[in-house]
């Protein structure tokens, strides 16, 4: 698993907001069927990467490949369709619309998305609408939500909108997920079981985790390899111990707590 | 039942009731009473249409179109040429004129209903081709900046139609626009007729809107209108299913142009303005509940109700201020509804129903475990 070659590179992107760079010549890249952390200090620009990765952010230069495939510059749903989901920082569920609905808006190719389907040839979409409510039950089921799946997402508390976020990259089969801090605000119980949901996904189903996450004990628990950001820049790569023992971390993030 | 689940009921019965009462008193006719409530109808089917198209633009895909009267405007005049003979005198002047030429299979005696036929299709498919056009530079703008711009484009056209003289003959407007199976019936009897395809054309195109948006489809136009982000984030093309629900309300506001056209038979660009062709659908819409299309057809009814009976009050022994002020007052009442309703009922009379998709429903339905939480009906909130 340690030899796997590398499934995502970032090279030496830059993304600058009116002068300003929120990512200033990063280069980094994830290896597949691994859990990746990527942690920094506040302004680091992590979340900005997981915009730029995932297509809510054009950068300004550089290269983004996933899978030897260039994909900076597509838009989001495209990336969606290469295999990268993400969730959001601070969740967006959608609103008035039940759990339910949430999840089964996900999956890629649903045949009734197309007007004509519904209208004129409802048995195919009936099948289908089947196979995706069941999936969406199964993964209810997973992170503890199925008894509110009739609930409007707006209704649920803050942890249960970031187990949403999570359930929703459950919806399809992606290669990665990108979790922008999937920890904050679920509590520790749940937390447990959600890092053996992820390692489980990770090594059975061999998805590519990448986590933005501040909890250095969740990150030391989940994590095979950590990536440190630092001002937009990449700063340091290794295990979570490695990490924790680097200078340049140290001195960059942790304010030495943990010497 | 709470007293709040009696305000839909109760605004329902106040408005039938003096729709009834009102003229009958006025006219202690049977006849007329019932012409008076057929009228009605059919104006109701009619503006229903529009609102049913501006819910799937703002209910359910959260375009904020404020500019329903270039849809309406082109949707009335499009029917109006394709189905009108060729200008007679250099006095009228209009493009199109199509009528005569329409009479493609002589057998079935096609003349009597295939022109209007293909103008109602010639209305949708033009305001389609229309909202296509606007959508490409307008849908990609913040909400504000929409409505701003649809509002622009509703008055362009409507100036457009005013000022080139040559293309629906100015101000003068089109009369004589043919009636839709005008020689079945005696022309005392016609407004049966129109009613009768008012509201065949509402059920239809209900039908469509409802199978349409409570299916995979329309789940995607709602997820649309809560957060783009999530929804690109969850790999859907967020521009293109705009772009089809802001066509598609625009084909159904088409439809709902040329019937008004077919009912007024004479229609002139001063019949549209944006009180009367956008604004008054917002009002239907807001009353009737956002995201609801039975909503949609209720506020149509209430309000376009409450826009009659202000005329039948002219009949009363009305205080002389009030009197003169009627029309002023109508105006400043609707006004007052939207935001009355805003405040207090901002989901409408109707709101819209919390499990949507029929596939869901069905299946749930089917699944004996499931059937006591399957209340496709629970109200929102």
């Amino acid at each position: 698993m340690e030899d796997s070659a590398p499934i995502l590179e970032v090279e030496s992107v830059v993304k600058s907001f009116d002068g300003v760079r929120a990512v200033s010549r990063c280069s980094l890249s994830v290896r597949g069927r691994t859990i990746t952390g990527l942690i920094g200090p506040n302004g680091a620009g992590k979340t900005t990467l997981f915009n730029l990765i995932t297509g809510f952010l054009k950068p300004t230069s550089g290269h983004i490949l996933f899978q030897d495939e260039r994909i900076d510059g597509l838009p989001p749903h495209r990336i969606f369709h290469r295999g990268i989901v993400r969730t959001f920082q601070i969740p967006r569920e959608l609103k008035t619309m039940t759990v339910l609905e949430n999840l089964m808006l996900v999956p890629p190719n649903q045949v009734g998305e197309q007007i004509w389907n519904p209208l004129l040839f409802g048995f195919r979409v009936s099948r289908q609408e089947r196979l995706i409510y069941e999936k969406a039950l199964e993964v209810l089921e997973f992170v503890d939500l199925v008894h509110l799946r009739d609930e409007y997402a707006a209704n649920l508390s803050g942890g249960q909108k970031k187990l949403l976020e999570l359930a929703r990259t459950l919806m399809t089969d992606p290669a990665m997920i990108l979790l922008d801090e999937p920890g904050a605000g679920v509590n520790r119980v749940l937390m447990r079981k959600l890092v053996d949901n992820i390692e489980t996904l990770c090594r059975e189903l061999g998805i590519t985790f990448f986590v933005i996450e501040h909890d250095m004990d969740l990150i030391t628990r989940l994590c095979n390899t950590v990536i440190v950001m630092s001002q937009g820049e990449f700063l340091a790569e290794g295990s979570p111990e490695e990490i924790k023992q680097d200078e340049r971390v140290l001195d960059a993030y942790l304010g030495g707590q943990y010497r | 039942m709470k007293p709040d689940r009696l305000i839909t009921p109760l605004a329902f019965a106040a408005v039938t009731a003096a729709i009834i009462i009102m003229p009958a008193e006025r006219s202690r006719d049977f006849d007329s009473v019932i012409s008076f409530l057929v009228t009605f109808g059919t104006s109701v089917a009619i503006f229903s249409l529009l609102v049913l198209g501006l819910n799937v633009q703002w209910g359910y895909t959260g375009i904020f179109n404020f500019g329903v009267m270039a849809f309406f405007l082109v949707g009335a005049f499009t029917a109006a040429i394709i189905t009108k003979g060729p200008a007679e005198t250099e006095f009228v002047q209009y493009v199109g004129g199509f009528g005569e030429d329409l009479n493609l299979i002589p057998f079935l005696d096609s003349d009597q209903w295939l022109p209007f036929l293909v103008g109602i299709l010639g209305a949708a498919v033009f305001c389609g081709v229309l909202a296509f056009l606007v959508s490409i530079p307008a849908l990609r703008l913040r909400e504000d900046y929409l409505a701003i711009v649809t509002i622009g484009i509703a008055e362009l056209l409507r100036r457009v139609a005013i000022e080139e003289s040559g293309l629906v003959n100015g101000t003068r407007g089109l009369p004589g626009i043919p009636r839709p199976l005008g020689d079945l019936v005696a022309p005392g009897d016609y407004k049966f007729v129109i009613f009768g395809i008012a509201v065949v054309i509402l059920i239809l195109v209900f039908i469509a809107v409802e199978r349409g948006i409570r299916s995979p489809w329309g789940r995607v136009l709602r997820a649309v209108r809560e957060d783009e982000m999530t929804t690109a984030a969850s790999g859907k093309n967020v521009f293109a299913f705009k772009a089809q629900g802001f066509v598609l309300g625009a084909v159904v506001m088409g439809i709902g142009g040329a019937i008004f056209s077919y009912q007024r038979g004479a229609i002139s660009p001063e019949n549209f303005n944006h009180f009367f062709g956008t604004f008054i659908f917002w009002a239907m819409l807001i009353v009737g509940g956002s995201g609801n299309n039975k909503g949609a057809i209720l506020g149509a009814y209430v309000v376009w109700g409450f826009w009659r009976i202000t005329i039948l009050l002219q009949a009363y022994d009305l205080p002389v201020f009030l009197e003169t002020r009627i029309f002023f007052i109508r105006d400043f009442a609707i006004g007052a509804l939207i935001v009355g309703f805003l405040l207090l009922r901002p989901k409408g009379l109707l709101p819209e129903v919390r499990r949507v998709s029929i596939w869901v429903d069905r299946l749930r339905r089917s699944m004996p475990a499931e059937a006591e939480s399957a209340d496709p009906h629970a109200p929102a909130g």
